[in-house]
Protein backbone atom coordinates (compact mmCIF):
# COMPACT_ATOMS: atom_id res chain seq x y z
CA UNK A 1 0.00 0.00 0.00
CA UNK A 2 1.49 3.24 -1.07
CA UNK A 3 1.86 6.18 1.33
CA UNK A 4 -0.74 8.44 -1.03
CA UNK A 5 -3.70 5.85 0.06
CA UNK A 6 -5.59 8.36 2.44
CA UNK A 7 -8.40 8.05 4.80
CA UNK A 8 -10.66 10.98 4.50
CA UNK A 9 -13.65 12.01 7.04
CA UNK A 10 -16.20 14.72 5.19
CA UNK A 11 -18.23 16.27 7.32
CA UNK A 12 -19.55 13.70 9.72
CA UNK A 13 -22.03 14.28 12.33
CA UNK A 14 -22.67 10.72 14.32
CA UNK A 15 -25.71 10.91 17.08
CA UNK A 16 -27.55 8.64 19.29
CA UNK A 17 -31.30 8.92 19.86
CA UNK A 18 -30.78 12.54 17.84
CA UNK A 19 -28.39 13.76 19.86
CA UNK A 20 -25.12 13.95 17.99
CA UNK A 21 -22.31 12.79 19.55
CA UNK A 22 -19.84 13.90 17.01
CA UNK A 23 -20.68 16.69 14.66
CA UNK A 24 -18.99 17.69 11.53
CA UNK A 25 -15.74 16.69 11.83
CA UNK A 26 -13.59 16.66 8.74
CA UNK A 27 -10.04 15.04 8.47
CA UNK A 28 -7.45 13.74 5.89
CA UNK A 29 -4.85 11.27 6.60
CA UNK A 30 -2.39 9.43 4.77
CA UNK A 31 -1.20 5.75 5.30
CA UNK A 32 2.12 5.47 6.86
CA UNK A 33 0.66 8.19 10.07
CA UNK A 34 0.46 6.99 13.69
CA UNK A 35 -2.97 9.15 14.80
CA UNK A 36 -3.57 10.32 18.35
CA UNK A 37 -7.43 10.61 18.72
CA UNK A 38 -7.20 12.60 22.42
CA UNK A 39 -10.19 14.42 24.13
CA UNK A 40 -11.63 13.72 27.27
CA UNK A 41 -14.44 10.70 28.59
CA UNK A 42 -17.83 11.34 26.29
CA UNK A 43 -15.70 14.12 23.69
CA UNK A 44 -16.75 11.14 20.88
CA UNK A 45 -13.60 9.32 20.54
CA UNK A 46 -15.16 5.91 20.36
CA UNK A 47 -18.10 6.69 18.23
CA UNK A 48 -15.23 8.39 15.57
CA UNK A 49 -13.40 4.74 15.72
CA UNK A 50 -16.79 2.86 15.21
CA UNK A 51 -17.97 5.41 12.58
CA UNK A 52 -15.17 5.05 10.48
CA UNK A 53 -15.29 1.65 10.56
CA UNK A 54 -19.00 1.59 9.00
CA UNK A 55 -20.55 0.13 12.41
CA UNK A 56 -22.39 3.10 13.45
CA UNK A 57 -24.09 4.94 10.17
CA UNK A 58 -23.38 8.97 9.86
CA UNK A 59 -26.28 11.56 10.07
CA UNK A 60 -24.25 13.24 7.75
CA UNK A 61 -20.79 13.37 6.13
CA UNK A 62 -18.84 10.25 4.95
CA UNK A 63 -15.84 8.72 5.62
CA UNK A 64 -13.63 7.35 2.45
CA UNK A 65 -10.64 5.36 2.08
CA UNK A 66 -8.59 5.07 -1.37
CA UNK A 67 -11.54 6.90 -2.53
CA UNK A 68 -13.85 4.38 -2.10
CA UNK A 69 -16.77 3.59 0.65
CA UNK A 70 -15.95 1.97 4.42
CA UNK A 71 -17.85 -1.02 3.47
CA UNK A 72 -16.20 -2.06 0.28
CA UNK A 73 -12.52 -1.33 2.13
CA UNK A 74 -13.78 -3.81 5.43
CA UNK A 75 -11.01 -6.02 4.81
CA UNK A 76 -8.51 -3.19 4.94
CA UNK A 77 -9.73 -2.05 7.95
CA UNK A 78 -9.45 -3.47 11.35
CA UNK A 79 -11.17 -2.15 14.49
CA UNK A 80 -9.55 -3.10 17.47
CA UNK A 81 -12.29 -2.58 20.82
CA UNK A 82 -11.38 -1.80 24.01
CA UNK A 83 -9.88 -4.87 26.44
CA UNK A 84 -12.64 -4.26 28.72
CA UNK A 85 -14.91 -4.98 25.98
CA UNK A 86 -13.88 -8.51 25.69
CA UNK A 87 -15.16 -12.56 27.13
CA UNK A 88 -11.37 -13.23 28.13
CA UNK A 89 -12.73 -16.70 29.15
CA UNK A 90 -14.20 -17.55 25.57
CA UNK A 91 -12.77 -20.72 24.50
CA UNK A 92 -10.12 -19.66 21.76
CA UNK A 93 -6.55 -19.76 21.99
CA UNK A 94 -3.91 -16.68 20.60
CA UNK A 95 -3.49 -18.80 17.29
CA UNK A 96 -7.38 -19.16 17.39
CA UNK A 97 -8.07 -15.45 17.66
CA UNK A 98 -5.60 -14.67 15.07
CA UNK A 99 -6.85 -17.21 12.37
CA UNK A 100 -10.20 -15.33 12.91
CA UNK A 101 -8.67 -12.32 11.20
CA UNK A 102 -8.69 -14.62 8.07
CA UNK A 103 -12.29 -15.16 7.87
CA UNK A 104 -12.82 -12.41 5.86
CA UNK A 105 -10.96 -13.93 3.06
CA UNK A 106 -11.85 -17.13 3.44
CA UNK A 107 -15.62 -16.68 3.45
CA UNK A 108 -17.67 -19.53 5.28
CA UNK A 109 -16.96 -22.29 3.15
CA UNK A 110 -13.34 -22.47 2.34
CA UNK A 111 -10.87 -24.64 4.50
CA UNK A 112 -7.68 -22.51 5.47
CA UNK A 113 -4.60 -23.24 3.26
CA UNK A 114 -1.44 -23.79 3.65
CA UNK A 115 -1.06 -19.70 2.81
CA UNK A 116 -3.68 -18.64 5.39
CA UNK A 117 -1.55 -21.32 8.56
CA UNK A 118 1.71 -19.14 7.01
CA UNK A 119 0.20 -15.55 7.03
CA UNK A 120 -0.97 -16.66 10.88
CA UNK A 121 2.12 -17.67 12.02
CA UNK A 122 4.22 -14.75 10.21
CA UNK A 123 1.56 -12.23 12.32
CA UNK A 124 2.39 -14.06 15.81
CA UNK A 125 6.21 -13.99 14.86
CA UNK A 126 5.66 -10.29 13.96
CA UNK A 127 3.98 -9.77 17.33
CA UNK A 128 6.18 -11.81 19.30
CA UNK A 129 4.02 -13.82 20.43
CA UNK A 130 4.59 -17.44 18.62
CA UNK A 131 5.77 -19.24 21.54
CA UNK A 132 2.03 -18.12 23.13
CA UNK A 133 0.54 -19.20 20.49
CA UNK A 134 -1.26 -22.14 22.61
CA UNK A 135 -2.31 -20.68 25.21
CA UNK A 136 -6.20 -19.23 26.11
CA UNK A 137 -6.56 -15.68 25.74
CA UNK A 138 -7.02 -14.67 29.33
CA UNK A 139 -3.20 -16.29 30.13
CA UNK A 140 -1.82 -13.19 28.59
CA UNK A 141 -0.48 -10.35 30.20
CA UNK A 142 -2.20 -6.76 28.92
CA UNK A 143 0.40 -5.71 26.42
CA UNK A 144 0.39 -9.13 25.06
CA UNK A 145 -3.25 -9.14 24.16
CA UNK A 146 -3.09 -5.99 22.95
CA UNK A 147 -0.26 -7.44 20.29
CA UNK A 148 -2.55 -10.60 19.52
CA UNK A 149 -4.96 -8.12 18.45
CA UNK A 150 -2.69 -6.53 16.55
CA UNK A 151 -1.56 -9.79 15.27
CA UNK A 152 -5.20 -10.51 14.48
CA UNK A 153 -5.08 -7.69 12.25
CA UNK A 154 -2.24 -8.70 10.08
CA UNK A 155 -3.66 -11.27 9.50
CA UNK A 156 -6.45 -10.12 8.01
CA UNK A 157 -3.76 -7.79 5.92
CA UNK A 158 -5.35 -4.84 7.46
CA UNK A 159 -3.58 -1.71 6.33
CA UNK A 160 -5.94 0.62 8.41
CA UNK A 161 -5.43 0.01 12.42
CA UNK A 162 -8.49 1.58 14.49
CA UNK A 163 -7.66 0.62 18.27
CA UNK A 164 -10.05 1.65 21.10
CA UNK A 165 -7.92 2.88 24.35
CA UNK A 166 -5.40 0.25 23.50
CA UNK A 167 -2.80 1.78 26.47
CA UNK A 168 -5.53 2.03 29.34
CA UNK A 169 -4.41 -0.23 32.13
CA UNK A 170 -0.94 -1.03 30.95
CA UNK A 171 1.92 -0.47 33.16
CA UNK A 172 4.56 1.94 31.68
CA UNK A 173 7.07 -0.80 29.55
CA UNK A 174 4.14 -2.70 28.29
CA UNK A 175 3.19 1.07 27.07
CA UNK A 176 6.39 2.07 25.37
CA UNK A 177 6.63 -1.67 24.24
CA UNK A 178 3.32 -1.05 22.50
CA UNK A 179 4.30 2.25 20.98
CA UNK A 180 7.40 0.80 19.61
CA UNK A 181 4.95 -2.19 17.82
CA UNK A 182 2.77 1.02 16.35
CA UNK A 183 5.00 2.89 15.38
CA UNK A 184 6.80 0.26 13.33
CA UNK A 185 3.78 -0.68 12.09
CA UNK A 186 2.96 3.12 10.57
CA UNK A 187 6.40 2.64 9.32
CA UNK A 188 5.45 0.14 7.62
CA UNK A 189 2.94 2.45 5.46
CA UNK A 190 0.37 1.25 7.65
CA UNK A 191 -2.30 4.05 9.33
CA UNK A 192 -2.98 3.83 12.94
CA UNK A 193 -5.23 5.95 14.55
CA UNK A 194 -5.39 5.11 18.41
CA UNK A 195 -7.66 6.90 21.36
CA UNK A 196 -5.64 8.05 24.12
CA UNK A 197 -5.44 9.23 27.80
CA UNK A 198 -1.77 9.94 28.48
CA UNK A 199 -0.98 13.58 26.84
CA UNK A 200 2.55 13.42 28.41
CA UNK A 201 3.27 10.00 25.83
CA UNK A 202 1.99 11.73 22.45
CA UNK A 203 4.67 13.29 20.44
CA UNK A 204 7.06 10.23 21.29
CA UNK A 205 4.57 8.08 20.35
CA UNK A 206 2.06 9.40 17.52
CA UNK A 207 2.87 12.00 14.67
CA UNK A 208 -0.40 13.39 14.29
CA UNK A 209 -2.62 14.21 16.58
CA UNK A 210 -6.89 15.00 16.35
CA UNK A 211 -8.25 17.01 19.02
CA UNK A 212 -11.91 15.87 19.15
CA UNK A 213 -14.65 17.38 22.11
CA UNK A 214 -17.97 16.94 20.48
CA UNK A 215 -16.47 18.55 17.44
CA UNK A 216 -12.89 18.95 16.17
CA UNK A 217 -10.76 21.20 18.02
CA UNK A 218 -7.71 20.76 15.46
CA UNK A 219 -5.78 18.02 13.53
CA UNK A 220 -2.24 18.19 12.21
CA UNK A 221 1.27 16.90 12.63
CA UNK A 222 2.05 16.37 16.60
CA UNK A 223 4.97 19.26 16.46
CA UNK A 224 2.18 21.70 15.20
CA UNK A 225 -1.19 21.13 16.91
CA UNK A 226 0.12 19.93 20.23
CA UNK A 227 0.27 22.86 21.60
CA UNK A 228 -0.98 24.31 25.38
CA UNK A 229 -4.26 26.42 23.57
CA UNK A 230 -5.48 22.88 21.86
CA UNK A 231 -5.30 21.10 25.31
CA UNK A 232 -7.29 23.73 26.66
CA UNK A 233 -10.03 24.06 24.57
CA UNK A 234 -10.41 20.50 24.30
CA UNK A 235 -10.36 19.23 27.72
CA UNK A 236 -11.14 22.39 29.61
CA UNK A 237 -14.40 23.22 28.05
CA UNK A 238 -18.34 21.99 28.00
CA UNK A 239 -18.73 18.53 26.18
CA UNK A 240 -20.70 19.79 23.07
CA UNK A 241 -23.78 18.36 23.29
CA UNK A 242 -25.87 19.01 21.02
CA UNK A 243 -28.43 20.06 22.87
CA UNK B 1 -23.27 -57.75 25.81
CA UNK B 2 -26.64 -58.79 25.77
CA UNK B 3 -27.89 -56.75 28.88
CA UNK B 4 -26.70 -53.64 26.70
CA UNK B 5 -29.22 -54.38 23.47
CA UNK B 6 -32.01 -55.83 25.57
CA UNK B 7 -33.80 -52.91 25.80
CA UNK B 8 -33.42 -51.75 22.64
CA UNK B 9 -35.43 -54.78 21.53
CA UNK B 10 -38.57 -53.17 22.31
CA UNK B 11 -39.90 -50.51 19.25
CA UNK B 12 -40.70 -48.02 21.78
CA UNK B 13 -37.18 -47.94 23.34
CA UNK B 14 -35.74 -48.09 19.28
CA UNK B 15 -37.86 -44.99 18.62
CA UNK B 16 -36.70 -43.59 22.55
CA UNK B 17 -33.01 -44.06 21.52
CA UNK B 18 -33.25 -42.66 17.83
CA UNK B 19 -34.67 -39.55 19.50
CA UNK B 20 -32.52 -39.46 22.07
CA UNK B 21 -29.74 -39.14 19.47
CA UNK B 22 -31.13 -36.33 17.46
CA UNK B 23 -32.19 -34.67 20.66
CA UNK B 24 -29.25 -34.66 22.42
CA UNK B 25 -26.88 -34.12 19.80
CA UNK B 26 -28.57 -31.06 18.08
CA UNK B 27 -29.39 -29.48 21.12
CA UNK B 28 -25.26 -30.36 22.19
CA UNK B 29 -24.36 -28.41 19.64
CA UNK B 30 -26.34 -25.51 19.82
CA UNK B 31 -25.63 -25.36 23.56
CA UNK B 32 -22.45 -23.95 22.88
CA UNK B 33 -23.76 -21.12 21.59
CA UNK B 34 -26.09 -20.57 24.59
CA UNK B 35 -23.38 -21.02 26.86
CA UNK B 36 -21.02 -18.46 25.32
CA UNK B 37 -23.86 -16.01 24.56
CA UNK B 38 -25.52 -16.61 28.04
CA UNK B 39 -28.82 -17.19 26.91
CA UNK B 40 -29.95 -19.84 29.25
CA UNK B 41 -32.30 -17.70 30.68
CA UNK B 42 -33.69 -16.61 27.51
CA UNK B 43 -34.50 -20.10 27.26
CA UNK B 44 -35.97 -20.73 30.35
CA UNK B 45 -38.56 -17.82 29.51
CA UNK B 46 -38.78 -19.02 25.84
CA UNK B 47 -39.65 -22.52 26.89
CA UNK B 48 -42.53 -21.58 29.19
CA UNK B 49 -44.62 -19.08 26.79
CA UNK B 50 -44.87 -22.14 24.44
CA UNK B 51 -48.16 -23.29 26.49
CA UNK B 52 -50.23 -20.87 25.38
CA UNK B 53 -49.61 -21.76 21.78
CA UNK B 54 -50.01 -25.84 22.44
CA UNK B 55 -52.87 -24.66 23.99
CA UNK B 56 -54.74 -22.51 20.71
CA UNK B 57 -52.79 -25.31 18.65
CA UNK B 58 -55.01 -28.33 19.86
CA UNK B 59 -58.03 -25.84 20.75
CA UNK B 60 -58.11 -24.71 17.18
CA UNK B 61 -56.78 -28.27 15.35
CA UNK B 62 -56.83 -30.82 17.91
CA UNK B 63 -53.94 -32.73 19.69
CA UNK B 64 -51.63 -33.64 16.53
CA UNK B 65 -47.77 -33.25 16.12
CA UNK B 66 -48.24 -30.60 13.85
CA UNK B 67 -50.43 -28.15 15.76
CA UNK B 68 -48.22 -28.42 18.82
CA UNK B 69 -45.62 -27.71 16.87
CA UNK B 70 -46.97 -24.63 14.85
CA UNK B 71 -48.84 -23.53 17.95
CA UNK B 72 -45.65 -23.30 19.92
CA UNK B 73 -43.43 -21.78 17.30
CA UNK B 74 -45.99 -18.94 17.29
CA UNK B 75 -45.84 -18.29 20.89
CA UNK B 76 -42.23 -18.55 21.13
CA UNK B 77 -41.61 -16.17 18.58
CA UNK B 78 -43.96 -13.76 19.63
CA UNK B 79 -42.91 -13.25 23.22
CA UNK B 80 -39.77 -13.41 21.88
CA UNK B 81 -40.32 -10.45 19.32
CA UNK B 82 -42.28 -8.58 21.85
CA UNK B 83 -40.24 -8.21 24.47
CA UNK B 84 -37.69 -6.81 22.13
CA UNK B 85 -39.99 -4.71 20.66
CA UNK B 86 -40.77 -3.16 24.31
CA UNK B 87 -37.35 -2.92 25.05
CA UNK B 88 -36.11 -1.58 22.46
CA UNK B 89 -39.64 1.52 22.50
CA UNK B 90 -39.40 1.74 26.12
CA UNK B 91 -37.56 2.66 29.12
CA UNK B 92 -38.29 -1.30 30.39
CA UNK B 93 -34.86 -3.21 29.78
CA UNK B 94 -35.23 -7.02 27.89
CA UNK B 95 -34.52 -8.77 31.04
CA UNK B 96 -37.86 -7.31 32.31
CA UNK B 97 -39.80 -7.34 29.29
CA UNK B 98 -38.91 -11.23 29.19
CA UNK B 99 -40.32 -11.35 32.43
CA UNK B 100 -43.38 -10.02 32.18
CA UNK B 101 -44.48 -11.25 28.97
CA UNK B 102 -43.41 -14.86 29.53
CA UNK B 103 -45.27 -15.38 33.14
CA UNK B 104 -48.26 -13.94 31.31
CA UNK B 105 -47.92 -16.20 28.46
CA UNK B 106 -47.52 -19.12 30.65
CA UNK B 107 -50.33 -18.63 32.71
CA UNK B 108 -52.63 -17.70 29.52
CA UNK B 109 -52.03 -21.23 28.59
CA UNK B 110 -52.96 -22.63 31.86
CA UNK B 111 -56.05 -20.69 31.62
CA UNK B 112 -56.77 -21.81 27.70
CA UNK B 113 -56.00 -25.51 28.41
CA UNK B 114 -58.92 -25.13 31.12
CA UNK B 115 -61.70 -24.47 28.14
CA UNK B 116 -59.84 -26.94 26.35
CA UNK B 117 -61.38 -30.03 25.76
CA UNK B 118 -58.51 -31.93 24.93
CA UNK B 119 -57.09 -33.44 28.12
CA UNK B 120 -53.74 -31.85 28.29
CA UNK B 121 -51.36 -33.22 31.63
CA UNK B 122 -48.95 -30.12 32.47
CA UNK B 123 -46.56 -32.52 33.93
CA UNK B 124 -46.48 -34.27 30.69
CA UNK B 125 -45.64 -30.73 29.13
CA UNK B 126 -43.00 -29.90 31.53
CA UNK B 127 -41.19 -33.17 31.86
CA UNK B 128 -42.12 -34.82 28.55
CA UNK B 129 -42.26 -38.68 27.92
CA UNK B 130 -40.01 -40.41 25.63
CA UNK B 131 -40.96 -43.42 25.31
CA UNK B 132 -44.22 -42.35 23.54
CA UNK B 133 -42.88 -41.34 21.13
CA UNK B 134 -44.63 -41.53 18.02
CA UNK B 135 -44.06 -41.07 14.32
CA UNK B 136 -45.09 -38.01 13.80
CA UNK B 137 -42.71 -36.95 16.47
CA UNK B 138 -39.70 -38.01 15.42
CA UNK B 139 -40.52 -36.32 12.02
CA UNK B 140 -40.60 -33.57 13.55
CA UNK B 141 -37.36 -34.07 15.53
CA UNK B 142 -35.52 -35.12 12.81
CA UNK B 143 -36.71 -31.91 10.36
CA UNK B 144 -35.81 -29.48 13.15
CA UNK B 145 -32.37 -31.14 13.71
CA UNK B 146 -32.08 -31.09 9.64
CA UNK B 147 -32.73 -27.67 9.71
CA UNK B 148 -30.37 -26.89 12.86
CA UNK B 149 -27.22 -28.62 12.53
CA UNK B 150 -26.26 -27.28 8.90
CA UNK B 151 -27.28 -23.82 9.69
CA UNK B 152 -25.12 -24.38 12.55
CA UNK B 153 -22.29 -25.27 10.70
CA UNK B 154 -22.41 -23.22 7.68
CA UNK B 155 -22.51 -20.35 9.96
CA UNK B 156 -19.84 -21.18 12.44
CA UNK B 157 -17.66 -18.43 11.59
CA UNK B 158 -19.97 -15.61 11.48
CA UNK B 159 -21.03 -16.65 15.03
CA UNK B 160 -17.72 -17.45 16.72
CA UNK B 161 -16.88 -14.00 15.77
CA UNK B 162 -20.04 -12.57 16.64
CA UNK B 163 -20.51 -14.21 20.01
CA UNK B 164 -16.57 -13.12 20.65
CA UNK B 165 -16.51 -9.72 20.18
CA UNK B 166 -20.29 -8.55 18.49
CA UNK B 167 -18.48 -5.14 17.72
CA UNK B 168 -15.50 -6.80 15.46
CA UNK B 169 -17.56 -9.11 13.54
CA UNK B 170 -20.06 -5.77 12.71
CA UNK B 171 -16.64 -3.89 11.31
CA UNK B 172 -16.15 -7.02 9.27
CA UNK B 173 -19.54 -6.61 7.44
CA UNK B 174 -21.34 -9.59 9.55
CA UNK B 175 -25.01 -8.92 10.31
CA UNK B 176 -24.46 -9.21 13.63
CA UNK B 177 -28.29 -8.81 14.35
CA UNK B 178 -30.01 -10.99 11.86
CA UNK B 179 -27.81 -13.70 13.64
CA UNK B 180 -28.67 -12.55 16.86
CA UNK B 181 -32.60 -13.16 15.80
CA UNK B 182 -31.28 -16.51 13.81
CA UNK B 183 -30.06 -18.33 17.16
CA UNK B 184 -33.11 -17.17 19.08
CA UNK B 185 -35.44 -18.95 16.34
CA UNK B 186 -32.84 -22.16 16.65
CA UNK B 187 -33.28 -22.12 20.14
CA UNK B 188 -37.25 -22.12 19.72
CA UNK B 189 -37.23 -24.74 17.47
CA UNK B 190 -35.35 -26.93 19.60
CA UNK B 191 -36.98 -26.49 22.16
CA UNK B 192 -39.98 -27.34 20.39
CA UNK B 193 -38.27 -30.42 19.16
CA UNK B 194 -37.19 -31.47 22.75
CA UNK B 195 -41.02 -30.83 23.92
CA UNK B 196 -42.46 -34.32 23.48
CA UNK B 197 -39.62 -36.01 24.51
CA UNK B 198 -38.04 -34.36 27.57
CA UNK B 199 -40.41 -31.47 28.29
CA UNK B 200 -39.80 -27.86 27.95
CA UNK B 201 -37.88 -27.40 31.29
CA UNK B 202 -35.80 -30.59 31.33
CA UNK B 203 -34.75 -29.42 27.25
CA UNK B 204 -33.15 -26.22 29.26
CA UNK B 205 -30.55 -28.73 31.04
CA UNK B 206 -29.99 -30.37 27.48
CA UNK B 207 -29.52 -26.81 26.11
CA UNK B 208 -26.84 -25.87 28.78
CA UNK B 209 -25.26 -28.43 30.64
CA UNK B 210 -23.33 -30.01 27.71
CA UNK B 211 -21.16 -27.25 26.39
CA UNK B 212 -20.90 -25.90 29.84
CA UNK B 213 -19.09 -29.18 30.76
CA UNK B 214 -16.77 -29.51 27.51
CA UNK B 215 -15.94 -25.69 29.00
CA UNK B 216 -14.54 -26.76 31.68
CA UNK B 217 -12.24 -29.18 29.56
CA UNK B 218 -11.16 -27.18 26.84
CA UNK B 219 -10.06 -24.11 25.21
CA UNK B 220 -10.92 -24.60 22.19
CA UNK B 221 -14.27 -23.22 20.10
CA UNK B 222 -14.68 -26.41 18.07
CA UNK B 223 -14.13 -28.97 20.73
CA UNK B 224 -16.99 -27.23 22.83
CA UNK B 225 -19.57 -27.69 19.32
CA UNK B 226 -18.98 -31.04 18.44
CA UNK B 227 -18.02 -31.94 21.80
CA UNK B 228 -21.15 -30.50 23.21
CA UNK B 229 -22.73 -32.50 20.22
CA UNK B 230 -21.50 -36.23 21.41
CA UNK B 231 -21.44 -35.57 25.14
CA UNK B 232 -25.55 -34.41 24.63
CA UNK B 233 -25.89 -37.52 22.48
CA UNK B 234 -24.11 -39.94 24.78
CA UNK B 235 -25.47 -37.92 28.02
CA UNK B 236 -29.07 -38.93 26.51
CA UNK B 237 -28.65 -42.43 25.42
CA UNK B 238 -26.65 -43.43 28.97
CA UNK B 239 -29.81 -41.39 30.59
CA UNK B 240 -32.20 -43.63 28.27
CA UNK B 241 -30.55 -46.69 29.22
CA UNK B 242 -31.17 -46.03 33.47
CA UNK B 243 -34.13 -44.93 33.54
CA UNK B 244 -34.96 -48.23 31.51
CA UNK B 245 -32.77 -50.45 33.93
CA UNK B 246 -34.24 -48.59 37.26
CA UNK B 247 -37.39 -48.05 35.90
CA UNK B 248 -37.68 -44.62 36.72
CA UNK B 249 -38.64 -41.31 34.59
CA UNK B 250 -36.70 -41.07 31.55
CA UNK B 251 -36.05 -37.23 30.90
CA UNK B 252 -35.12 -36.31 34.73
CA UNK B 253 -32.68 -39.12 34.23
CA UNK B 254 -31.23 -37.78 30.50
CA UNK B 255 -30.81 -34.16 32.70
CA UNK B 256 -29.32 -36.07 35.92
CA UNK B 257 -26.78 -37.79 33.25
CA UNK B 258 -26.13 -34.82 31.89
CA UNK B 259 -26.16 -33.29 35.18
CA UNK B 260 -23.43 -35.76 37.28
CA UNK B 261 -20.85 -35.23 33.85
CA UNK B 262 -21.13 -31.38 34.73
CA UNK B 263 -20.50 -31.88 38.43
CA UNK B 264 -17.23 -34.41 37.54
CA UNK B 265 -16.02 -31.89 35.53
CA UNK B 266 -16.53 -28.88 37.53
CA UNK B 267 -14.40 -31.49 40.33
CA UNK B 268 -11.68 -32.66 38.60
CA UNK B 269 -11.36 -31.05 34.81
CA UNK B 270 -7.59 -31.49 34.43
CA UNK B 271 -7.51 -27.82 33.31
CA UNK B 272 -10.35 -26.22 35.02
CA UNK B 273 -11.44 -28.28 37.54
CA UNK B 274 -11.87 -27.14 41.30
CA UNK B 275 -10.37 -29.45 43.10
CA UNK B 276 -7.63 -29.55 40.14
CA UNK B 277 -6.65 -26.22 40.79
CA UNK B 278 -6.96 -26.70 44.39
CA UNK B 279 -4.50 -29.75 43.83
CA UNK B 280 -2.07 -28.07 41.49
CA UNK B 281 -1.71 -24.92 43.53
CA UNK B 282 -0.04 -27.25 46.36
CA UNK B 283 2.21 -28.99 43.57
CA UNK B 284 3.27 -25.53 42.83
CA UNK B 285 4.33 -23.99 46.14
CA UNK B 286 6.15 -27.32 47.12
CA UNK B 287 8.33 -26.77 44.08
CA UNK B 288 9.13 -23.03 44.82
CA UNK B 289 9.70 -24.43 48.09
CA UNK B 290 12.28 -27.34 47.40
CA UNK B 291 13.96 -24.39 44.68
CA UNK B 292 14.53 -22.22 47.37
CA UNK B 293 16.20 -25.09 49.64
CA UNK B 294 18.49 -26.31 47.23
CA UNK B 295 18.88 -22.41 46.80
CA UNK B 296 19.55 -21.99 50.46
CA UNK B 297 22.12 -25.86 50.46
CA UNK B 298 23.75 -23.73 47.31
CA UNK B 299 22.93 -27.33 45.78
CA UNK B 300 22.01 -27.21 41.97
CA UNK B 301 18.31 -26.79 41.87
CA UNK B 302 15.77 -28.02 39.01
CA UNK B 303 14.49 -25.84 36.55
CA UNK B 304 10.98 -24.40 37.42
CA UNK B 305 8.45 -26.20 35.43
CA UNK B 306 6.24 -23.83 33.41
CA UNK B 307 2.63 -23.67 33.47
CA UNK B 308 1.25 -25.76 30.45
CA UNK B 309 -1.67 -23.98 28.83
Amino acid sequence: MSAHHRLEIKDLTVSYHRAPAIHHVTAEVECGSCVALLGPNGAGKSTLLKAIVGIVPPETGSVTFHSGAMRKSAADIAYLPQRSAIDWDFPITVRGMVETGCYLRLGMWRFFRKEDDARVDAALERMRLQDLAGRQISALSGGQQQRAFLARALAQDAHVFLLDEPFAGLDKSSQESLGRTLRELAGRENLIIASHHDLKSVPEMFDHALFLNGELIAFGETKDVFTEANIAATFDTEIFSGA
Amino acid sequence: MTWLTEPFRHEFMQRALFGCVLIGFTNGCLSAFIVLRRLALMADALSHSLLPGLAIGIMLFGLTPSSLFFGALVAALLVALGAEIISRSSRVKEDTSLGILYTVAFSAGIVLLSFSKVRVELHHYLFGNILGLANGDLWIIFGISAVILPLLVILQRPLLLTLFDSTVAASQGVHVGALNYLLLSMLVLSMISSLQAVGVVLALGLLTAPAATVYLFSDSFAALFWGGGILGMAGSSIGLFISYELNLPSGACIVLALGFAFCAAYLFSPRYGVLTRHIRRRHLHEQSLARWKCTVTSQSCPAPERNKT
